[in-house]
């Protein structure tokens, strides 16, 4: 749905930008075109990880790691899972839901989202032709210790802490 | 290049099974649909929007409008987190400022609108309210930190590193 919604702005924008001037939607395209090339290896390198990571990491794995009665242990678990894996939130969130119901305390979900959506490890060689390596670790550095923070601040309200 | 990747990933996934196969089809495909339409987007701002204007209002002088912005593009925006990176390289080379890129990546990372709905929707409105309420402040104080503790000469070399990229 939102795919749909990009593509169609996309084309829109492109349009107005074409009828106004066509030479300056030209060079909006070769440079497109261009940061496309530029980030194409770290994007193959993302995707082939990605591929691996889902083989491995699917729901069944997930819930074994961070099942019911986990506790401390299995909420440390949930925040690497989370950092490590890179599942889009559509999927995340029915996956959690189903964790919850298989008995998976509200801590370690709670983790496990804040860190799937902060940290992203398999991403890294994309985020570091950006921002270089030092920028890039601490950033998922502090996203990390956050998520750590989220985790202890939902189990207090929920009641578990 | 790219299709002798793709055929060694091919057979990544049929050693590693078939259930398997689809769901990283699925994230691969969407991944590859998400990429040319946010470049063709940051090739348009590129052009269309001049550096002064966006220095005016996410830059080094834009103060809490620029927060705001940069809080409020991050949330609005759709799809993954490696969505946000090329869009921060674009905003660096038009002269926001380092923390406010910091601030939206957080707000990308974690409070995009759509996703906050789906949130209250699947794991509830008390779960998906506090992380909401502690994402909030988490996103602004993790950029002051970041912004802290990377030196200016460091952000400068960052900020260089995507003019070279682009050019």
């Amino acid at each position: 749905m939102s795919t749909f919604i990009l593509y169609g702005l996309t084309a829109l924008l492109l349009i107005i930008s074409f009828r106004k001037d066509r030479m300056k939607t030209r060079m909006a395209l070769r440079k497109a075109l261009k940061a496309i090339e530029n980030i194409l290896p770290e994007f193959l390198v993302v995707i082939l990880l990605v591929g691996f990571l889902l083989a491995l990491m699917n729901p069944t794995v997930i819930s074994s790691l961070i099942g019911a009665d986990s506790g401390l242990w299995g909420t440390i678990l949930a925040l690497l899972v989370g950092a490590v894996t890179l599942i889009p939130g559509f999927v995340a969130f029915p996956t959690a839901a189903m964790l919850l119901q298989g008995g998976a305390g509200y801590m370690q979900i709670g983790g496990f989202i804040s860190s799937l959506m902060m940290v992203g490890v398999v991403t890294f060689p994309v985020e570091k032709r950006y921002f270089g390596t030092k920028v890039t670790l601490l950033r998922n550095g502090t996203a990390f210790v956050f998520s750590i923070i989220v985790a202890l601040g939902i189990g207090f309200v929920m009641g578990e802490l | 290049m790219v299709l002798i990747v793709m055929g060694i990933l091919f057979l990544f996934n049929r050693d590693l099974g078939g259930a398997t196969f689809q769901k990283a089809g699925h994230t691969i495909w969407e991944m590859l649909f998400i990429i040319p339409p946010i470049f063709v987007l940051l090739g348009l701002l590129d052009v269309w929007v001049p550096r002064e204007t966006m220095v005016r209002f996410m830059g080094e002088r834009s103060g809490v409008k620029g927060v705001l912005l940069a809080f409020l593009l991050g949330s609005a925006a759709a799809g993954p987190l490696y969505g946000a990176f090329p869009v921060a390289s674009v905003f660096m080379r038009k002269g926001v400022k380092f923390s406010n890129i910091m601030v939206f990546l957080g707000a990308w990372s974690t409070t995009k609108i759509p996703l906050i709905l789906f949130e209250l929707q699947s794991l509830g409105v008390r779960f998906a309210l506090t992380r909401l309420a502690m994402n909030i402040p988490g996103i602004l104080i993790i950029a002051w930190i970041l912004s802290r503790i990377v030196s200016e000469d460091a952000q400068r070399a960052v900020y260089e590193r995507n003019t070279e990229t682009q050019s």
